[in-house]
């Protein structure tokens, strides 16, 4: 390693690194604001000044940027030298020229990037006295507020909108010190990763104005590690509260997996949790049909005595949730008995999810993590809008795009952080990327071909391309050899498929050509980054994979669907629904009479749905960030959830409602778990490929210094006026017996492993910009390693069996058309949609038609289409996509209004001529913009 | 003293069109070149003839071309030629007189350019507001791929080359080679940090030359006629002929070819003649408005790139700003300053607040609100903003130049400045004598650059 002199001290460097980087890494204190670690330098803040000598004779020295200077074997240079330390007080006090100073009512005050860096290089007089630059802020939705005065001009936002997201309607605007950024006018930010303008801004010009709604600073936040649930890809995330109430979600550093960046869904998705629909208390249905608000200890006791009362077991039944922690659904199949226990997946993406769940165990090969993703050199999509579905896979595949970039930049001797200069020497050449879907998709601007087919024909497809890498056949078509030629090049091809089309034929295409690539590939090993043929398959939630591990491994009736549970309501008197909205899964009629049958429903949730009103019993279930959980991500990675605040009211964590019930009940097993942990062990004791789960977090006895992992820092001065308005006493914190943290400001939150750590602090570094002091190398792994356990690692040899047979692929005869879901980021998604923020953006339910099908049906966007069928008769919005597939009709996936809809049947379309058009985008917003 | 790039732009020019540019020796050097030298000789012949660019940094042309790679060297695709005809600097007259009445020198210097470096595509990139060139750019280059100069297998030759006149936006920056390849690309005008510098990575990742209108305005002629005769055309050590000019209240403000080397006492007495009735001589900025102030002191200096270096400043576009003793000096620096922090890119940090800052502090001094603190304060932005390498291009430290050495050699108006309370010149009344640096598109100078000696 190269050995570069700082002050008179001999420091390490990373080959390859730039001198910033490496003076962050030796523990210096370097101001800096244009550089971010992921996305390189650009040398335009001119903050990360350091005076470079040329030997030992030159006492002068030169300013250079640290952030554009390449580490050299033997370089000489001071941060302390008079001349750089100058120069970096002149760059704060011209940056302060303009800057407001606003920090008493800015919401960044507290953790302000800009605060840290004026107080480290000393600026204090201002010697300019003309008059502050002043700028009008835009409207830019509902997440993000604008307050253009506060500017810097770093240029991160839209380096990071743009070149990192993809984004195109924010920019840099204007010249000289009027450089303006924003929207070419007021309007909602489109790109669905907006939120991390918050976190990537150093100072309050985007910040988060769901936040503002109910303002606390950041050292009054109490925090815990929590685990985002709006999909299954488990970006890890730093949710604050303060009064009883969520704030805000930070994003949780996770190398392997979300990296710094989270999608809007998952930031802003958790509305739900301060929301009109939340539980309170457990409710009891009267004689009359209305519910009563019944005592914790009555609820338990009355479930207690149904599930003991029980004749048979077979007379007991639970639905588990794809979206409840492991321990959760283990201790209702625990209860219920693993032949009574059914995942509650629908019956459409029941064998799509065990057939991944299935593919995922063999082991046979490396489903990568978001970091191994970003290592593809080419990439294959079978049916999935990653962007929709799992979005921060999306955001890597962005970058694994530029990989391309990378391999022209190492020809051309440039260091990949030299972020400009990489992308002017490859402008738009990209690493390939191959979308095979039934719809345009948010990747298709990066994309060097996309296919829009009908489902069955994307397995079809599929199938071609593997049949071409293994030259088994003459391939079909020349696209899918053109495809198989693509990534049979690659050194480290990329497939990715998923459940969104809910075909089970498309998940085995993946998997063949996978396979067929895997014998193709030599797999290189690249520092950290394993590379070889990588599979990777996208759930629809939390812990879709997790549940699948539950239900169909190891015990268990392995037909276990919602349908087949329908066919035995007779026997059934008892049915316990966990976390579940029944009408998501099964059409109204079913859901009706499988409920109507059942003689006593329990149910145990958090928002008030559609199930509840043929519920007998109603627990209070809570929250994520109120409760502890672990749960499987598509990776195969187990990571564990906190609470990062007591649950109000009655509400409690699911698995505690159940281990209470089964000790009231007397069950024999399960009454002998006291805590959380207990749970968590028995989970993984049950079958060998759970056992890592105990591995995902310490213990609840994981102590640092002898003390637990406070919740909150140690600035948390308002603590003892959050119940100031009853009492002006104190009280007592609550006691958190289940986890190693504590509700409390005493400990040291320093060298806790990455799994417990609830936020970023460092002395002099308030902002999140704090982090790179935990990591153990920047933009490497935290100290002590990623959190999280991977419960899957590939095994040489494995091979696993591929089916093909897929469907034959389906036109459109006599105006029938086949169902395909389209998703998205808002409002596909079932709770997150409870946040008014995200249900603002999701509008209405659409019906979606080619551009093709709108001219010969009449209709554009906004019109009004009914769709019918047997049983159906559905009038919906029309939304234009150009590149929808022949034969097939989309509809907004997940929607309400759309739960009737199935994949994959047939529906007749027809313009409703008495459709109101709706202008949700004009009341989206009280000043009377149009958005686009 | 022979003419050699105005020798087709006479005292009452007309442009020249394709006829009358072959009738005096046109495209005689192309015809030369692809006949007869290859593409190392064309290179070896502009090296030998010392030629360094006219833009302003005065770089040996030969030196830059080097780095293209060529043959083997360079991966396949485009190699551009870019002749930079964004002559915003304020003061600079130039190249516009030689692209509006000879369109067809620059062309002719661009081919033997882009034969020179394999380069199958070129660009004029120019200011906006000289739509006179450009229209008369525009027909010339018809005239070329109508008669088989410009287009697929120019001459015979197998040498294919495709030339577009781009005007800009408008941008000062623009000028500056980096930032004007952004623009080309349609990007905002940002100059890029280097390296990777454009004869490697340039227009699209590609590699690139950018160079002066004036300087490939020379090309044609050191192939036609060989580099030991252009050597011999300068009179010390810088090779050629040069585009000289003087603004300001001089008698007779222009724009004439000179030999490199020519005094600069010539320039202002001869050429120039002289200063009007009544006035002295106090400073000039010898080469555009990013070049430091000389005084009476330096006027027989020889006007060539070393000379002038070492007496402090810098040879710049060649164009000299002339200040008379009537003319408040800090009034002309804040004229200066105020069109540089306009013409930031606000990309960096200390040009793009910086020079607000220096502004502020010149309009109190120059409006009388000025404190003695102001000149301590004035000190330190010409070290933080002027030194090379503090800022991401070139420009916040031309912007200094004036600055620096009006701080050195006019300290005493400052000081009366403050010590007053206002201008000693009669203050705001008297700036608009230096509003013909950079109020409008066109400066008046260059109106009666027309008439060339």
């Amino acid at each position: 390693m190269p050995l570069i002199n700082v002050d008179g001290r001999d420091i390490e460097v990373k080959a390859g690194s730039n001198l910033l980087e490496a003076c962050l890494n030796a523990g210096l204190d370097v101001p800096y604001f244009c550089w971010h670690p992921a996305m390189g330098s650009i040398g335009s803040c001119r903050q990360c000044a350091v005076v470079q000598y040329q030997g030992e004779d030159d006492k002068r020295g030169k300013i250079v940027m640290g952030c554009m200077t390449p580490v050299a074997d033997g370089a000489r240079f001071s941060l302390d030298a008079e001349s750089g330390a100058q120069f970096r007080q002149a760059i704060v006090e011209s940056l302060m020229l303009n800057h407001p100073h606003d920090c008493p009512v800015c919401a960044e005050g507290g953790e302000c990037h800009l605060q840290d860096m004026t107080v480290m290089v000393g600026h204090r007089d201002r010697r300019y006295r003309g008059k502050k630059n002043t700028h009008r802020n835009q409207y830019l939705g509902p997440l993000i507020h604008h307050e253009m005065n506060r500017c810097i001009t770093c240029y991160r936002c839209v380096r990071y909108y743009r070149d990192y997201a993809g984004g195109t309607d924010l920019s840099a605007q204007a010249s000289h010190d009027h450089t303006y950024f924003g929207r070419h006018q007021e309007g909602v930010l489109q790109s669905e990763f907006s939120g991390n303008l918050v976190e990537v801004c150093p100072t309050g010009v985007f910040t988060d104005k769901t936040l503002l709604k109910h303002y606390t600073r950041k050292w009054d936040l109490q925090s815990a590690p929590s685990i985002c649930t709006a999909c299954a890809v488990g970006c890890n995330t730093a949710p604050g509260e303060r009064y009883g109430k969520l704030k805000r979600v930070h994003n949780r550093y996770h190398h392997d997996v979300n990296g710094y960046f989270l999608c809007d869904r998952g930031r802003f998705g958790l509305g739900y949790v301060n929301g009109e629909r939340r539980l309170n208390y457990a409710g009891q249905r009267q004689a009359d049909q209305s519910f009563a608000a019944i005592a914790q200890r009555s609820a338990v006791d009355l479930a207690g005595q149904w599930i003991s009362e029980a004749d048979s077991s077979a007379s007991l039944a639970g639905i588990g949730s794809p979206r409840a922690s492991m321990e959760a659904n283990f201790l209702l199949r625990e209860l219920v008995g693993a032949d009574n226990f059914y995942p509650g997946f629908s019956v459409a993406e029941e064998p799509v999810i065990r057939r991944i769940a299935q593919i995922v165990q063999a082991q046979t090969l490396l489903n990568p993590s978001i970091k191994q993703m970003e290592a593809a050199d080419a990439i294959l999509i079978l049916g999935e809008d990653v962007t929709h579905t799992a979005p921060r896979v999306a955001l890597a595949l962005r970058q694994a795009v530029r990989n391309k970039a990378l391999d022209l930049a190492d020809a051309a001797r440039l260091f990949h952080w030299q972020d400009a200069a990489v992308r002017n020497l490859a402008q738009d050449q990209r690493s390939p990327l191959i979308i095979v879907s039934a719809s345009d998709t948010r990747l298709d601007d990066v994309a060097n071909t996309v296919y829009s087919l009908a489902p069955s024909a994307i397995a079809q497809f599929g199938q071609s391309v593997a049949a071409a890498i293994a030259g088994n056949q003459e391939p079909i078509n020349d696209d899918a050899a053109a495809v198989a030629a693509i990534l049979k090049a690659a050194k480290n091809p990329l497939i990715i498929s998923g459940s969104s089309m809910l075909n089970v034929a498309i998940v085995d295409a993946a998997l063949a050509v996978a396979q067929a690539l895997d014998g193709e590939t030599s797999g290189e090993q690249q520092g950290d980054q394993f590379c070889s043929s990588m599979l990777s398959y996208t759930l629809p939630e939390a812990n879709s994979l997790g549940l699948a591990l539950l239900a169909h491994s190891g015990a268990g009736p392995s037909n276990n669907n919602l349908q087949t549970l329908l066919q035995r309501t007779g026997s059934i008197d008892t049915l316990m629904v966990l976390e579940n909205d029944l009408h998501r899964r099964l059409s109204r009629s079913d859901c009706t009479q499988l409920l109507g049958a059942v003689e006593r429903v329990l149910v145990i949730d958090l928002l008030e749905h559609d199930t509840m009103e043929q519920a007998s019993l109603i627990l209070p279930a809570a929250s994520v960030v109120e409760s502890e959980g672990s749960l499987i991500n598509s990776e195969g990675r187990a990571q564990r959830h906190y609470p990062v605040f007591e649950p109000l009211h009655d509400r409690q964590a699911s698995w505690r409602w159940l281990l209470v019930l089964a000790t009231a009940a007397g069950h024999g097993q399960l009454s002998s778990l006291h805590h959380f942990d207990d749970v968590t062990a028995a989970c993984a004791a049950s079958d060998k490929l759970l056992a890592g789960l105990v591995e995902a977090a310490p213990d609840h006895n994981f102590r640092q210094q002898g003390q637990k992992v406070p919740r909150q820092t140690h600035r948390n001065s308002g603590r003892t006026a959050v119940v100031a308005d009853h009492s002006v006493h104190e009280p007592q914190q609550p006691i958190d017996s289940e986890s190693p943290l504590a509700y409390t400001m005493e400990g040291l939150s320093r060298d806790e492993p990455a799994a417990l750590k609830p936020f970023y602090w460092s002395p002099g570094w308030n902002s999140n910009q704090s982090l790179q002091k935990f990591q153990a190398e920047i933009d490497g792994p935290l100290h002590g390693g990623s959190a999280g356990r991977r419960l899957f690692e590939q095994v040489d040899g494995a091979v696993l069996a591929s089916v093909t047979d897929p469907a034959a692929g389906v036109a459109a005869v006599d105006n029938h058309w086949q169902l395909v879901p389209v998703y998205r980021l808002h409002g596909s998604e079932e709770l997150s949609v409870g946040s008014e923020e995200i249900a603002e953006l999701a509008g209405e339910a659409f019906v979606a038609v080619s551009a093709e099908m709108a001219a010969e049906l009449a209709v554009v966007d906004g019109d009004g289409l009914q769709l019918q069928a047997q049983n159906l008769d559905l009038s919906l919005a029309v939304k234009v996509l150009p590149r929808l597939a022949q034969g097939c009709v989309g509809y907004s996936a997940g929607f309400t209004q759309t739960l009737a809809l199935q994949p994959g049947s047939q529906v007749t379309l027809t313009k409703d001529g008495s459709w109101q058009r709706t202008h949700p985008q004009l009341i989206a917003s009280d000043r009377g913009v149009a958005h686009e | 003293m022979e003419k050699v790039l105005t020798r087709n732009i006479g005292e009452h020019p007309v442009p020249t069109d394709l006829k009358a540019y072959e009738a005096n020796s046109g495209y005689q050097g192309l015809r030369k070149a692809l006949s007869t030298m290859s593409p190392a000789e064309c290179l070896q012949s502009i090296s030998d003839s010392g030629l360094r660019g006219r833009g302003g940094a005065g770089f040996p042309t030969g030196m830059k071309w080097s780095f293209v790679p060529m043959g083997d060297k360079c991966s396949p695709g485009h190699k551009y030629l870019i002749a930079n005809a964004d002559e915003m600097e304020p003061g600079t007259y130039k190249d516009r007189l030689l692209m509006e009445y000879d369109p067809h020198q620059l062309i002719e210097g661009m081919i033997l350019s882009a034969y020179t470096i394999g380069a199958d595509m070129a660009y004029v990139f120019i200011r906006g507001e000289y739509h006179v060139a450009i229209a008369r750019l525009r027909d010339a280059i018809a005239e070329c791929n109508n008669n088989g100069l410009l287009g697929d297998d120019i001459l015979g030759s197998g040498f294919t080359l495709q030339l577009h006149v781009h005007p800009s936006g408008g941008r000062y920056i623009c000028g500056e080679e980096t930032a004007l390849i952004n623009a080309l690309e349609g990007k905002r005008a940002n100059p890029r940090a280097k390296p990777p510098f454009p004869q490697v990575s340039g227009l699209w990742g590609r590699p690139t030359i950018v160079n002066n209108v004036e300087t490939l305005c020379n090309i044609p002629h050191i192939i036609d006629r060989g580099a030991d005769w252009f050597k011999s055309l300068g009179l010390g050590d810088d090779a050629g002929t040069k585009m000289f000019g003087a603004s300001g209240r001089v008698n007779n403000p222009g724009c004439w070819e000179l030999p490199m080397g020519t005094p600069i006492r010539d320039i202002v007495e001869i050429h120039a003649g002289g200063m009007q009735p009544g006035l002295q001589l106090r400073g000039f900025l010898p080469g555009g408005g990013s070049t430091d102030f000389l005084t009476a002191d330096h006027l027989d200096l020889a006007m060539d790139y070393d000379v002038i270096g070492k007496a402090g400043s810098r040879m710049g576009t060649g164009l000299l700003v002339v200040l008379d003793d009537h003319t408040c000096p800090v009034a002309m620096v804040l004229n200066l300053i105020q069109f540089f922090a306009h013409e930031s890119c606000g990309f960096c940090t200390p040009c793009r607040e910086g020079l607000p800052w220096t502004r502020q502090v010149l309009e109190d001094i120059e409006q009388g609100r000025g404190r003695w603190e102001d000149l301590e304060t004035l000190a330190y932005q010409v070290s933080y903003i002027g030194a090379m390498g503090n800022t991401h291009c070139a420009l916040a430290p031309g912007a200094m130049e004036p600055l620096q050495s009006a701080l050195k050699y006019f300290r005493e108006d400052f000081d009366k400045h403050i010590s007053d309370g206002c201008c000693p010149y009669g203050g705001a009344n008297k700036m608009a004598a230096h509003s013909h640096l950079t109020s409008s598109g066109l400066s008046s100078p260059s109106a009666d650059a027309e008439g060339v000696q």
